[in-house]
C-alpha cells in the first residue's frame, strides 16, 4: 500500500495538551518537600522505636512534588517502617495516629500494593486491615480520588 | 417506618414535588417527566411530559407559580405551564450552551431560574415581558469544569454553585430588570450580574450537592472524597471540612438551623450537626438493619439454607442491602416544613424508589436523637 502523505508525524501529537479548555491542577509550592528524615527514621527503627519510627516517616509527605525519585525513596521508607512492627503491635500504632495521619497512611499502603515486593503484599494487607477498621472506606475514597499523592 | 414507594427497576434521575405535595414530577432515567398524583397511598401517573430529545437531567417545581422547570442532556430547558384543560404546555428557553444541561433550580421568588451545565457556565433565565420569551444570560468566570449543583440564597440574588473543578462558589446572579437591587449580605455588597462573592476549595472530590441554610448565612456541600464542608458567612466565612469515614454523599440539605441530612453512596440519610466551627456526625436515619437482625431463624430453616443456597447467615442481609433505598441516594428535598424546620424530607435514588421521611417519627425510633 502506499503512503499518501510524506510524514505522519502528526499522529503522535498529544492533542489534548492544546484544548485551551484543558483542566489543569492548581500548582501549589513543593519545591521544599523533602520527604520524610531517612537518617531520623533509620535510627528510630535501630533504636527498636518503631512507634516513633512511623510518626517521623509520615511526616512531610512528598505530595506536590514532581519528583519521582523522591517519592520513590519515601515509598521505600514507609515500606521499611510498617515491615518492623510485629503483627500484634500494628492496630495499636494505627490507633495512634489522627485522621490526617490514617488517610496518609492509607495512600502509602496503596502505593506499596502498586509495587509489590517479595514481601511488600503481606504486611501492607495486615496494615490495610487495621488502618480500615480505623479511617473507614472514607479513607479509600480519599486514595482514589486524591489529585496530588505520594 | 418511613413511606417508601417504588416507581419501577429504572433510577429515579431527579424529583419535584408541588406546592402541597400532592403531586410529584420525576424522571426515570428517560427523556420523558411523568407527574404522579398521590391518592389513597399510592401515586398514580396522570401526566407526561415528552419535549426533550435526551435524558432529562433536573426538574424543579415552582410552588407558587405552579410551573415546573426541566433540563436535560439535549442542552436545553422547558418551561411548562398548566392549561385550562390541564395539560401542561412547554416553552422552549434557549440557553446556549454546547454541553449538557445538569440542574436546574427556580430562585426564591420564582422569576428567575438557573441552569447549571457542562459548558463550564451556568445560565440564568428571566422571562422578557415584550418578546414574549425567556432570556438567558451566563455566568462562566472563572469557572473550569462542569457545573454539577446550584443552590439559590433566599435573598433571590446569591447562588451557590458546585462544580467537577473540585470548587465550591457563590456568585450574584442579580438581574436588573426583574428586581430591585439587593441590599449587603454577609457575602458581600457589591453584586453586580457574574460577580464572585466567595469561592472555597471543596477537598479532593467533586461536589455533588450544595445547600444554603435557611437565612443564606451558612453553604454546605458534599464532595466525592467523602467530605462534608460548612462555611459560615456570618463568622467571616470560617471554612469547616470533615472528612467522613462512608461512603461519599450525593446530595445534603439543611433541615433546621444547626442540623445537616446527607445521602449518598451508603443508601442511608445521615444526620449532621454544625456548631461553632464544628462539623459533628450524630446518626444513621435508616434502622432497617436493626429491624432485620431481630428475626429469628429456626436451626432447620438455617441448615437447609446453606445446604440449597450456600447462605451462611440471615438469608435477608444476603439479597437486600439493610436500609430502605436498595442503590444509591441521588436527590434529598424538603417534604413538609422548610430549610429551617423540616418535619420531612424525601429521598429518590437509582434504586427507583421515592422515600418520604418523617422526623418525628426518626427522632422516636431512635432514642435520644433530636433534630434540632
Amino acid at each position: 500500500m502506499s503512503k499518501n502523505v510524506s510524514s505522519d508525524r502528526f499522529r503522535k501529537v498529544d492533542v489534548d495538551e492544546y484544548d485551551e479548555n484543558k483542566f489543569v491542577d492548581e500548582e501549589e509550592g513543593g519545591e521544599n518537600q523533602q520527604g520524610p528524615d531517612e537518617g531520623e527514621v533509620d535510627s528510630l527503627i535501630r533504636q527498636g522505636n518503631v512507634m516513633g519510627a512511623l510518626q517521623a516517616v509520615l511526616k512531610n509527605p512528598p505530595m506536590n512534588t514532581k519528583n519521582q525519585a523522591l517519592k520513590d525513596r519515601a515509598e521505600g521508607l514507609v515500606l521499611k517502617v510498617l515491615s518492623s512492627f510485629k503483627s500484634g503491635d500494628i492496630e495499636k500504632a494505627v490507633q495512634s495516629l489522627d485522621k490526617n495521619g490514617v488517610d496518609l497512611l492509607m495512600k502509602y499502603i496503596y502505593k506499596g500494593f502498586e509495587q509489590p515486593t517479595e514481601n511488600s503484599s503481606a504486611v501492607l494487607l495486615q496494615w490495610h486491615e487495621k488502618a480500615l477498621s480505623a479511617g473507614g472506606v472514607g479513607s479509600i475514597v480519599r486514595v482514589l480520588t486524591a489529585r496530588k499523592t505520594v | 417506618m418511613p413511606d417508601n414507594y417504588s416507581f419501577g427497576i429504572e433510577p429515579v434521575s431527579c424529583h419535584a414535588f408541588n406546592k402541597d405535595r400532592t403531586q410529584v414530577a420525576l424522571s426515570l432515567n428517560d427523556s420523558e417527566v411523568q407527574i404522579h398524583k398521590f391518592a389513597a397511598g399510592k401515586w398514580a401517573l396522570t401526566d407526561t411530559l415528552a419535549e426533550h430529545g435526551q435524558r432529562v437531567t433536573g426538574i424543579d417545581w415552582a410552588p407558587n407559580s405552579n410551573r415546573i422547570v426541566t433540563c436535560g442532556a439535549d442542552r436545553n430547558a422547558y418551561v411548562w405551564t398548566k392549561q385550562s384543560d390541564n395539560k401542561w404546555k412547554p416553552t422552549l428557553v434557549v440557553l446556549r450552551i454546547n454541553r449538557a444541561a445538569t440542574s436546574v433550580r427556580w430562585s426564591p421568588q420564582e422569576n428567575k431560574f438557573a441552569v447549571s451545565s457542562g459548558a463550564r457556565m451556568i445560565a440564568i433565565c428571566y422571562f422578557e415581558q415584550e418578546n414574549d420569551w425567556w432570556i438567558s444570560k451566563q455566568i462562566k468566570k472563572p469557572i473550569r469544569s462542569t457545573v454539577t449543583c446550584l443552590d439559590w440564597h433566599p435573598n433571590n440574588v446569591l447562588l451557590a454553585c458546585g462544580s467537577t473543578d473540585f470548587k465550591a462558589r457563590v456568585y450574584s446572579a442579580y438581574i436588573k430588570d426583574v428586581e430591585e437591587k439587593p441590599s449587603a449580605t454577609s457575602w458581600g455588597s457589591k453584586m453586580p450580574f457574574g460577580n464572585l462573592m466567595a469561592e472555597f476549595s471543596s477537598g479532593g472530590g467533586w461536589v455533588h450537592s450544595i445547600s444554603f441554610s435557611a437565612n443564606g448565612e451558612r453553604l454546605a456541600w458534599v464532595g466525592h472524597d467523602s467530605s462534608v464542608c460548612v462555611v459560615d458567612a456570618a463568622n467571616g466565612q470560617q471554612l469547616t471540612t470533615v472528612k467522613t469515614d462512608v461512603l461519599p454523599f450525593m446530595s445534603i440539605t439543611w433541615v433546621t438551623d444547626n442540623s445537616l441530612v446527607a445521602a449518598g453512596f451508603d443508601c442511608c440519610p445521615m444526620l449532621y450537626t454544625y456548631s461553632s466551627g464544628n462539623i459533628n456526625f450524630v446518626s444513621k436515619l435508616d434502622d432497617t438493619a436493626k429491624q432485620q437482625v431481630a428475626g429469628k431463624v429456626s436451626a432447620m430453616a438455617r441448615f437447609k439454607a446453606m445446604d440449597s443456597r450456600a447462605a451462611t447467615d440471615d438469608s435477608a442481609s444476603e439479597t437486600s442491602l439493610g436500609t430502605v433505598h436498595q442503590n444509591t441516594i441521588t436527590q434529598l428535598s424538603i417534604h413538609s416544613g422548610t430549610k429551617s424546620k423540616c418535619t420531612k424530607f424525601a429521598t429518590s435514588g437509582v434504586d427507583g424508589q421515592l422515600v418520604v421521611w418523617d422526623v418525628k417519627s426518626l427522632e422516636s425510633a431512635f432514642a435520644g436523637l433530636r433534630i434540632a
